[in-house]
Order: C-alpha cells, then sequence, then structure tokens
C-alpha cells in the first residue's frame, strides 16, 4: 500500500447520496451495505445517533450521516440505507438516503473545499470530486464518530 | 498473544502454565502425605513436580528459583528414598516450602510481591536441616551456645546479599568434629551415557570446577570394554576429582546440577575422617522423565508445527505414564482404615476414591482466548439467528406440521446443543482457585493461632472463566472472616467441648443452572447481641427497631459494618462484608449468610455461570423495551395513588413497606418520553443498589424474566450513563439492560440540578 504516495494511485471510493447531495468515503472502510431497520434509541444521545441495531449479534451504532453534517434529519423508512463502515476499530452504520456507485478517481482529481460550504459540512470533507458534471465530497470517516461522552452531552 | 511472539517467549509461558499445574500437583501431594498416604506414587509425584519446575527454571536462568528448589527437591529425594522418615514436621516444613516455591515463580513470573527473601532463607535453613537429619538450626544454635564456633556456624549472610544466597549445608555435629582438612574435596563422577545424549560434556563440567579452586583430575577408564564389546552409545569412563575451594559442597553440586540425574556423583571432604551420613554419595536413582533438552525441542518442534505461535496444543499427559516407570510398585490401596474425612480434603464430599493411581490424563488443547470469544460471538448469533426465523415462520402462518416447521425444531434443538458446548470451552473447574486456599488457611491460622482444617468440595465444578478468576477474592475474604471471627481458640473450643481443631469448609455445587459456592465453621456463629449494638452504636438502625435473627445476620453487609474488634492483620484492613457482596453482585450473584450461635455460619455465595449472560426482568417504557437485572429487584408493585408523595412539589417518593423510596421515571430520566405519566398507570420496580439504598423505579409494564445474552456498547459506541449494556431480543431488536446504580445516583444528581437550576434562575432575574 505504499502507492500511496504516487501521485496516479487510484482509489476506490463508493458514492452515495444525502438528499441532493452526493458525497463518497474510501471503499475499504465499508463492510458492508443493508436496508434500514429499526435501531433503538440510545439516552441523552446527540440528535444525529439514531440507536444502536443488531448486526448480526454486535450492537451497531447508527448515525444519521444528513444530520451529523447539519443538512436535515431523516425520518428513515425502508428505502434508507445503512453503510456498515469501519472507522478507528469501531464498526459504525451510516444511515444515508441511497448508495449511487462506486466510482474510481485519483488523487490528483480531488480538488480542495471552497470556502463556501457551511463550517460543520466542511470539517468532515476531505475534498471534492467533479464528475460527470457530478459534484462528489470525499468524506473523512475519522471525524464523523463523536469522541468522548462530553461531545455526546 | 500478539501476532509476533517471541518462540523463546512462549516457551516460557508454557512453563509458567505447566508450573501451576505442577504446584497443583504439589500441594495435592502434600496434603495427602499430611493425611496419611505417604505412599510411593504420591511421594514420586511431590518429588517430580519440584524437579520439573527446578528444571525449566534452570532452562530459563531463573538461578533464585532453581536454588530454592534444589534445596527442597533436595529434601524430597531424601524422604523418597526412604533415607529420611516423613513425620509431621517435615511435612508442616514441606507446605511451607511449596507456598515459597510458589512465591519465588511467581516472582519469576514477574507476578506478585518480591520473594521474601528472609522467609525464602529461613526456609532453605530448614529444609537443609531435615536433609541432614538434624533439628532446625536455629533452634539447635540455641540449644548449644558455644560460642567457639556459634558465630561461624550460622553465616546465612540473609542481610549481605538478599538474592545471592547460597544453600550453605551447615551440620553442627560436623563442626564438633575436628575440622576437615582445609576444604579439600573429592568427587568422584561417572556420566551415563544419556548425559552425554542431553549434550551434556564432562570438559564443561571439570571446568567449572577449575573456577572453584584447584583441580586434579583422574581419569579411570578402567571400565572400558573391549573394542567389539564397546557401545559407542554408552559411558564407560569416570572421572576422580580433588578440589580445594572454600567454596563449599553446595558450590560443588551446582556445578552438578543439570547432570546429577544423569551420572553417579560422590562428593566427600578430601579428610577421610569424616565420611558422615550426609556426605555419602548421593545416588540420584536415574530418572528418565525429565530432561530439559528434549522439552525444549519438544516444545520447539510443536511451536514450529503449529500455524500460528499462539495456539500450542500439548497432551498434558507426561506424569501419568512415568508414574508407572517408577521403581517401586505402587502400592494398591491406602490402608482402608482412614475414614473418609481423615482421607484427602481433596474428596471429603464423595465418597473418597481415595487417590485414584494414574489416572489416564485426559488430552488437552490450549487455545487462545479470543477464539475461544470470537467462537461463541458467533454461536450467539446463530442462536438469536434461529429465534428470529422461528418467529417469522410463526407469523407465516404455516401449519406445525409442516416440513419447515419440523425442520426448524431441529435446527432449534441443535443449535442449543451447539450453544452449550461452546460454553463448555470456557468452562473451567473451581479447582484453580480453591487449590490456593489451603495455603491461606495455614497462614491465617499461624497468625490468628488458631488450629483450622480446610475441607473442600465440588473442586471439579464448572463455571465460565471470567466467574472463576473473580471468584478467589471474595472466597479468600471470607474464609479470612471465617478463620478469624467465625472459630474460636483452641482453648475456646475445648472447653465448649468442641474439637480443638476447628474445621472450615469449602463447597461448590450446581444448583438450579447457577454454581453455588458454601463459606462455612464450626465456629461460634454470629454474636447477634454484639452485632446490633454495632449497628445502634453506628446509627445503621434505630435503637428500638425489631429485626428478626436473619436480618441482624444480615447488618454485617452493611457498608462500614465490622465486627472485629480490633483491626488485626488478618482482616479489618477496611475491607468489609459490604465490599464482598459488591464484588458478587457486580458478577450477578447474591450472598446469604446463616448463622447458629455456637455452631458456626456459612456464607452462601450464588452465581450465574457464566457473565456473557444475565438474569433479567424484560420491562417497557415509553414504547422501548429495556431489561433490568434481577439481582437488584427486589420487589414490583402497582403504585397506588394514596401511596404517592411529592417532596419539593416535584420529586415523586412511593411508599414501600412504611419506608418511603423515590419513584423514579425511567423512561422520562433516559429522554425517552417529555413529560411525566401518571404512576398509577405503570408499574413499579423496587430495586436496591450496591451500595444498599433502595428507589422504585416506574415503568409502563413488565413484560416477564427472561435470560439474556450481555452485548457490550461500549465496542462500537462509549458507554452510555445509565446503561450497563444491551442485549439483543428475540425478535432481532437491541433492548438495553440498565445500569441501575447509575440511575438513581444520577436521578439524585438531576433533582439536586434542578434545585440549582432554579436558584440560579432566580438570582438570574
Amino acid at each position: 500500500m505504499t502507492e500511496a504516495n504516487t501521485a496516479a494511485a487510484a482509489r476506490e471510493l463508493i458514492a452515495f447520496r444525502i438528499g441532493e447531495q452526493e458525497f463518497c468515503v474510501d471503499i475499504m472502510a465499508v463492510r458492508e451495505i443493508r436496508g434500514w431497520t429499526p435501531a433503538t434509541p440510545l439516552p441523552r444521545a446527540p440528535g444525529f445517533m439514531k440507536g444502536v441495531i443488531n448486526l448480526r449479534g454486535a450492537v451497531l451504532p447508527i448515525i444519521d450521516l444528513g444530520a451529523r453534517f447539519g443538512l436535515r434529519t431523516s425520518e428513515p423508512t425502508a428505502r434508507h440505507v445503512i453503510m456498515v463502515a469501519h472507522v478507528g476499530g469501531r464498526m459504525v452504520g451510516l444511515l444515508v438516503d441511497a448508495v449511487s456507485d462506486i466510482i474510481q478517481l485519483t488523487d490528483e482529481a480531488m480538488q480542495p473545499t471552497p470556502d463556501v460550504a457551511s463550517e460543520q459540512v466542511k470539517s468532515f470533507v476531505k475534498g471534492l470530486f467533479a464528475m460527470d458534471g457530478r459534484l462528489i465530497s470525499l468524506i473523512e470517516l475519522d471525524r464523523i464518530i463523536p469522541e468522548t461522552e462530553a461531545e455526546a452531552a | 498473544m500478539s501476532d509476533a511472539v517471541d518462540p523463546f517467549e512462549a516457551i516460557k509461558v508454557v512453563f509458567f502454565q505447566e508450573c501451576d499445574e505442577l504446584l497443583g500437583d504439589l500441594e495435592t501431594g502434600l496434603l495427602a502425605i499430611e493425611q496419611g498416604q505417604a505412599d510411593n506414587e504420591t511421594v514420586n509425584a511431590v518429588f517430580r513436580a519440584v524437579h520439573s519446575v527446578k528444571g525449566g527454571a534452570g532452562a530459563f536462568g531463573l538461578d533464585a528459583l532453581v536454588r530454592f528448589a534444589h534445596v527442597f527437591e533436595t529434601l524430597l529425594d531424601e524422604i523418597r528414598s526412604e533415607r529420611k522418615p516423613c513425620d509431621d514436621v517435615t511435612v508442616k516444613t514441606l507446605l511451607r516450602a511449596s507456598d515459597v516455591l510458589a512465591d519465588h515463580i511467581a516472582a519469576a513470573r514477574g507476578q506478585g510481591a518480591p520473594v521474601d527473601e528472609i522467609r525464602s532463607a529461613g526456609l532453605v535453613a530448614e529444609l537443609e536441616a531435615l536433609t541432614h537429619g538434624e533439628p532446625a538450626p536455629a533452634l539447635a544454635a540455641f540449644v548449644e551456645p558455644d560460642p567457639a564456633f556459634a558465630p561461624v556456624a550460622i553465616t546465612m549472610d540473609i542481610e549481605a546479599d538478599a538474592f545471592g544466597f547460597k544453600p550453605v549445608a551447615f551440620n553442627l555435629a560436623d563442626l564438633d568434629a575436628p575440622a576437615p582438612a582445609a576444604d579439600a574435596w573429592r568427587i568422584v563422577f561417572h556420566p551415563h551415557g544419556r548425559m552425554y545424549a542431553n549434550a551434556n560434556e564432562t570438559g564443561i563440567l571439570l571446568r567449572e570446577l577449575s573456577r572453584l579452586g584447584e583441580l586434579s583430575v583422574t581419569l579411570d577408564v578402567s571400565a572400558l570394554p573391549d573394542l567389539d564389546a564397546l557401545d559407542a552409545e554408552e559411558s564407560y569412563l569416570s572421572w576422580t576429582i580433588d578440589l580445594t575451594t572454600d567454596a563449599g559442597e553446595a558450590a560443588i553440586r551446582d556445578v552438578f546440577d543439570f547432570v546429577e540425574t544423569d551420572c553417579d556423583l560422590a562428593i566427600r571432604p578430601a579428610s577421610a575422617a569424616a565420611p558422615i551420613a550426609e556426605f555419602a554419595p548421593v545416588e540420584t536413582p536415574a530418572e528418565p522423565e525429565f530432561d530439559i533438552a528434549a522439552l525444549l525441542a519438544k516444545a520447539q518442534a510443536d511451536i514450529a508445527a503449529a500455524p500460528d505461535p499462539a495456539v500450542i496444543v500439548e497432551p498434558i499427559a507426561p506424569l501419568a505414564p512415568v508414574a508407572a516407570k517408577s521403581e517401586q510398585p505402587p502400592i494398591p490401596t491406602p490402608e482402608p482404615a482412614t475414614p473418609p474425612t481423615a482421607s484427602a480434603p481433596v474428596a471429603t464430599a464423595a465418597p473418597a476414591p481415595a487417590h485414584a493411581p494414574a489416572q489416564p490424563a485426559a488430552v488437552t488443547i490450549r487455545v487462545d482466548l479470543d477464539r475461544v470469544d470470537r467462537l461463541i460471538n458467533v454461536v450467539g448469533e446463530l442462536v438469536i439467528q434461529q429465534a428470529m426465523l422461528a418467529q417469522r415462520v410463526i407469523e407465516s402462518g404455516l401449519a406445525r406440521s409442516s416440513g419447515i416447521s419440523v425442520g426448524l425444531e431441529d435446527l432449534e434443538l441443535l443449535t442449543r446443543e451447539i450453544q452449550d458446548s461452546v460454553m463448555a470451552i470456557r468452562a473451567q473447574p473451581v479447582k484453580s482457585v480453591f487449590q490456593r486456599m489451603p495455603r491461606l488457611v495455614r497462614e491465617v491460622g499461624e497468625m490468628t493461632g488458631k488450629r483450622v482444617r480446610l475441607v473442600t468440595a465440588g473442586e471439579d465444578t464448572e463455571v465460565d472463566k471470567t466467574v472463576v478468576e473473580r471468584l478467589a477474592e471474595p472466597i479468600t475474604h471470607m474464609l479470612r472472616n471465617a478463620i478469624d471471627h467465625g472459630l474460636e481458640s483452641p482453648e475456646e473450643r475445648v472447653a465448649a467441648g468442641k474439637p480443638a481443631e476447628g474445621t472450615v469448609r469449602l463447597v461448590a455445587l450446581h444448583r438450579s443452572g447457577r454454581i453455588v459456592i458454601e463459606i462455612s465453621d464450626d465456629g461460634k456463629g454470629i454474636n447477634r447481641e454484639r452485632v446490633k449494638g454495632i449497628a445502634v452504636s453506628r446509627g445503621l438502625i434505630a435503637e428500638d427497631a425489631v429485626l428478626t435473627d436473619d436480618e441482624i445476620d444480615n447488618l454485617i453487609f452493611l457498608p462500614g459494618f465490622s465486627t472485629a474488634e480490633t483491626i488485626t492483620d488478618v482482616s479489618g484492613r477496611g475491607v468489609g462484608m459490604d465490599v464482598v457482596r459488591r464484588s458478587i453482585q457486580a458478577l450477578g450473584g447474591r450472598i446469604s449468610i446463616s448463622s447458629t450461635p455456637g455452631k458456626g455460619s456459612t456464607f452462601t455465595l450464588s452465581l450465574p455461570l457464566t457473565l456473557a449472560v444475565l438474569d433479567g426482568m424484560v420491562v417497557t417504557g415509553a414504547e422501548q423495551t429495556l431489561v433490568a437485572p434481577l439481582t437488584a429487584i427486589v420487589e414490583s408493585l402497582t403504585p397506588q395513588p394514596q401511596d404517592i408523595h411529592y417532596v419539593g412539589g416535584h420529586d415523586p417518593v412511593i411508599r414501600f413497606r412504611d419506608q418511603f423510596v423515590p419513584l423514579i421515571d425511567v423512561a422520562l430520566g433516559m429522554g425517552f418520553r417529555d413529560a411525566p405519566v401518571a404512576p398509577e398507570i405503570g408499574v413499579a420496580v423496587v430495586v436496591e443498589t450496591e451500595a444498599g439504598t433502595r428507589a422504585a423505579l416506574l415503568f409502563d409494564a413488565i413484560q416477564g424474566q427472561r435470560q439474556v445474552v450481555i452485548k457490550s456498547l461500549e465496542t462500537n459506541y462509549q458507554p452510555v450513563d445509565g446503561v450497563a449494556a444491551a442485549t439483543i431480543l428475540g425478535d432481532g431488536r437491541v433492548a438495553l439492560i440498565l445500569d441501575v446504580d447509575a440511575i438513581v445516583s444520577s436521578s439524585r444528581r438531576r433533582s439536586v440540578r434542578h434545585e440549582t437550576a432554579r436558584t440560579e434562575l432566580k438570582i438570574a432575574s
């Protein structure tokens, strides 16, 4: 994996939608994609924590990505999708509207986040890709999970 | 274990694991000997245990351990070869030596406190004195205070060199005799062929010897046969070595330490004046069972063969076949006359299978715990998935007789069986904990001047590994208490018409899906007058409170309660029975006591077999399903309007048996609903926290009691206040397991916060 340094290294990304906007994450972080199942709410959790679901015996916290970005809160339906991602040694479920496709891009194609984006979104976005007239933001997963209880409170 | 295990470290880990087993064998054997079963089989087993520890320790260069084990082993060898009778004093010393050996092993392992050098050196002296058929040297010195040699005789040099003490073989009789010519020794050394096979060489030994002093070596070739009779694998040469040294006999023996079972060796002072008993050539009987080189080679081969160094497959059977090989034919049965109680304490409950000689050792396998846990997890998922599937089938309205339903039933049976078998992998007999207790009992008995006999039963009762590990502390504490507070002094016992020796029983058994541990003594029982007096004086109960005997007995579990009049070394370290109760509750267990004045007390622990499962009350609040641990629940009741009162306007309390306890709406506290509901429409579950405070938790309904599998929230999320863990219900959804203590204490905090918030508001406005 030392190729990361070579400029032409292409990465595979999974693109998904929240509302009208498109985002993507590194495919290596995503373990599986599932349909929405009702989550058990957690007491005193921040609004973007939808609760926990049972992933084959493990307790999986679900983060509503739209709410986390401050875009909007989803009232999830069976059409919503949970991307099970591996972030910092933990498994989390990311609630999104839909997964659109798998894209291959080089780092060179990535553009810095312009200043117009809201501060909250910007803090999660590593960069932007322009593709067939679409604008796709690359998400930094490490920043998605609240670090400590303090942040959750 | 990490992925990259240093093979040497891995062997060392195996060695220490073996040490645990060997120490267990040693203690069991010594206790059997103490009970009068000093047959060859047992004595040999004891000797082998120490010998194996020494051999392994030598291979790892654990010098202090080797030195102690050597002295220990020497005495055992004397007993084994019947040169030394195994009397009471000897057995007691051997038992204490096994304790110190355990200390040395723990220290070498990097666990536990450093070895008490004074104690260790003292035991070395005692062991040596016994080996040489003398009374303990310290005593002898007092008996014969001969100023002429006294200062020389006992130069243990403990202070000067705490770790490098030498097992100095001194003999007072010898000192009385005309001194042998200035430390000249004659060593006759005849190696067996096996010594060479084990990669030891005479040349190296001679070189070692030459470091001790001046050497003169004579090679004896008289045993060499004719060339055609010569067996290349055999050893025909022997050496006579004259050595002048001031290092002493022990140092010379040290040189031969690792070959002594593979050779004939005689070390005696060159002055022919003293062929005293202890200097007679010690012909170590040939014992093929142990050799380090082979052990290491085997271990290495095992490691090389295993694809993953974390897993070392090792049939633990080397002892049994060896036992069959020992020179003396095993005595078929012990004296049938011994009454069952006097026989091995290991097996008092069952009609003692006295000591089944050479049981076929079970073939075992050592597996990394992570792998087992992964398997258990997967099986847990399988069980839940199976339950979900069954539910779907029922929902689909298929007939019970349909092929799918029948197949599902079989599947259910199979999954249950798999689950049971998998849980059994983690199960461990409580023996590992029980084995530590005889030592504790000896020490506490010594400290308190009481005579105690420990009787254990049910050591093979199995329980989950995590439970076993956490049992040691409460059992230790309660045994200490039983001896220190429960048992009377020997004089008091005799005066009360009891045997001077008190009996403490430690019993484990399975009862209705839980493990029950009983610790009982035949002491004086609980002094209820005094207990009540203390409780009153500490303000724990009202002076005029009318309590039943049971209620009084249970007062000792209250925090801060201690019946010890004076704080002794043994108990009263600021740890009371409340701490024991808390640690038992943390395991999901209960503790109870029953006591009869003059007859003794019994503490009963009831624990779940595994920490992976919890007995819970499934409840609902604001449409959420929650689980309350059954151990915390006292009672549930339907709140009656007249029983509910409000303190300070908004904090409800409920009357529960003439006591007002706070009524906590859990769903509201957790934010599952915004406004309080009328308590009358719900159900109140009275709980008791570990600290003993009570509260009533208000839920909408109780669904029933169920065993639930505990799942961690922290693995993927973080700890949540008020939630102990999560579980997965039959419908596949996650339910939260409540942390009763946190809920009760945080509700108290919250009402305080309300107060302060309001006052701040007033100040602001």
